[in-house]
């Protein structure tokens, strides 16, 4: 038996400077979630049985036809018995990971709030604006059943909604992400150095930081590059500066503020990026935010943008629907619309010519002594830490 | 601690978002909660009795304050993580043979008890 079979202990997720207190029981709990959800991904090949063997013959025998799109899929495989079971045990998972963050989290939230307040006040790292509202797009639902999502306060000025969404991720990828869950981040700086090598970016914007677990990674990797961290969300901002600095990761300056509107200069950056932030936009934000990023992208910089894989024509409808599960059943609501669109049309639009784009797939980069590699096993769609990432180099 | 605010209450805060329903009859919904739950209670605590073995094995003697600390080491921590990998395994058995089902044609052992009478 391989050692990638049995996600790592919670004891090998890394505790920077303002990661709460684990108890025994708490970092338990994880464990047994993160065995529930590499169990259930193993079974989501139950589902495809499902569909082969009588969702889609019922379907057949009732229509006459194939279904046209994922929708008709899912609306199908949601009166099967064995899909509505593993749904309803996966949903379960992701409400008692967060009510196992949030008690360890605000149990001890004083601490916490005290433990950021050392690496927060006064430093000129973290700008918060109150005058940022957040986005309708965000207040519409809490996403991932993050009660609160990324913005939620339990009391004014708090790290609550940061320090839980830190907790926790390790739960749900079974330790996919790596000890500080920046598999994302590493990833990015392990395909720059190949791509790029002896490439030093003057500055860096990241849209949608959350608690910049993935920036951070870049700014250990460019010490020399001036960093800009945006979010919308200040408990986020608050908890991921403090984390950065804990880390010291200096060279990043966490800013609140709308992407929609970016208050920069015309080719600023020479990389605007985001990592697994498009599929929390809406349909009229994301393009105006790859507008807003092409224009502060300097001449000859660098765009990317990791996600899971878009769905295309080349996908099948199944695939796409099993992706889908986290847009309908984890609170994604634009999931779905958002992975049907045509980014490469919108970077087109937004004014990269369509021969700077390309799509390159990467996967997380983790200490694979202790933690699973993702392309290997069974992938968890939607949950696999393997990614596209959807890049433009402008035009110098 | 903090004291102002009941996070035992906060913790499990509803999140904002209609939550679908997995079954005709709410209480299956509900009752699956309280089971997975009670589930992971058990898996707690069978981790924790193996903390205090392993603590007792080494040093005869404990404290509460051990077990906060206690980390286990490589081979400790693949052996507890098969511990929780089988004990999650027993639990989605039925899952899982429903899962192994759905790959089958079976007739009802009552047609097959028909078929040998002839056989």
């Amino acid at each position: 038996m391989s050692a990638t079979d049995v996600p790592p202990p919670y004891s090998a997720v890394a505790r920077h400077g303002v990661f709460p207190e684990v108890k025994h029981d708490e970092a338990a709990r994880f464990n047994f979630l993160a065995n529930v959800n590499k169990a259930l991904a193993g079974f989501s090949a139950g589902n495809k049985l499902a569909y082969d063997n009588r969702v889609l013959p019922a379907f057949r025998a009732e229509h006459g036809r194939d279904p046209v799109d994922r929708f008709e899929i899912r609306h199908a495989m949601n009166k099967d018995p064995w899909h509505r079971y593993w749904s309803a045990l996966k949903r379960n998972s992701m409400e008692m990971r967060q009510q196992n963050g949030r008690s360890l989290v605000l149990r001890q939230l004083d601490e916490l709030d005290a433990k950021a307040r050392q690496y927060n006040e006064g430093r000129e790292t973290l700008v918060l604006n109150r005058d940022v509202a957040v986005p309708r797009y965000q207040a519409a639902i809490d996403i991932h059943c993050m009660p609160g999502s990324y913005h939620g306060e339990e009391r004014p000025g708090d790290v609550s909604a940061g320090a839980n969404y830190d907790v926790g991720i390790f739960a749900t990828t079974g330790g996919g992400l790596g000890a500080l869950s920046d598999g994302g981040g590493q990833a990015l700086v392990d395909w720059i150095k190949r791509e790029r090598p002896g490439w030093v970016p003057k500055r860096i914007l990241d849209l949608g930081c959350t608690v910049g677990h993935n920036i951070v990674p870049l700014a250990l990797a460019f010490p020399e590059t001036e960093i800009i961290a945006i979010d919308t969300a200040a408990p986020s901002l608050r908890y991921g500066h403090a984390r950065a600095q804990s880390m010291g990761a200096h060279n990043i300056t966490f800013i609140q503020m709308n992407a929609e509107e970016l208050a920069f200069p015309d080719g600023h950056f020479d990389w605007v990026q985001t990592t697994m932030y498009l599929h929390e936009l809406s349909g009229k934000a994301l393009p105006k935010i790859i507008q807003e990023g092409v224009r502060v992208l300097a001449p000859g910089g660098l765009m990317l943008h990791l996600e899971q894989p878009q769905y295309s024509d080349d996908m099948p409808l199944y695939e796409q629907f099993i992706r889908d599960w986290d847009a309908f059943n984890n609170n994604e609501p634009f999931w779905s619309a958002m992975h049907a669109l045509d980014l490469k049309s919108i970077m087109v639009a937004a004014g990269l010519p369509r021969e700077s784009l390309f799509v390159t797939g990467v996967r997380a980069v983790v200490d694979e002594a202790i933690f699973p590699r993702q392309d290997t096993g069974v992938e968890d769609h939607g949950r696999a830490a393997v990614w596209n990432a959807y890049g433009a180099w402008k035009p110098a | 601690m903090n004291d102002t605010i009941d996070w035992i209450a906060r913790a499990g805060a509803k999140a904002k978002g209609k939550r679908p329903a997995y079954f005709e009859d709410p209480a299956i919904d509900r009752t699956l909660s309280i089971v997975m739950a009670l589930a992971s209670e058990v898996s707690v605590m069978r981790e924790r009795m193996d903390t205090i073995e392993r603590l007792l094995e080494a040093k005869g003697s404990l404290t509460r304050a051990d077990i906060e600390a206690y980390t286990p080491d490589r081979v400790a921590g693949a052996e507890r993580g098969l511990l929780t990998k089988a004990f999650v395994a027993r639990i989605l058995r039925g899952v899982q043979q429903d899962m192994e089902a759905l790959a089958v044609e079976e007739k009802p052992v009552e047609v097959l008890s028909q078929e040998l009478r002839n056989l």
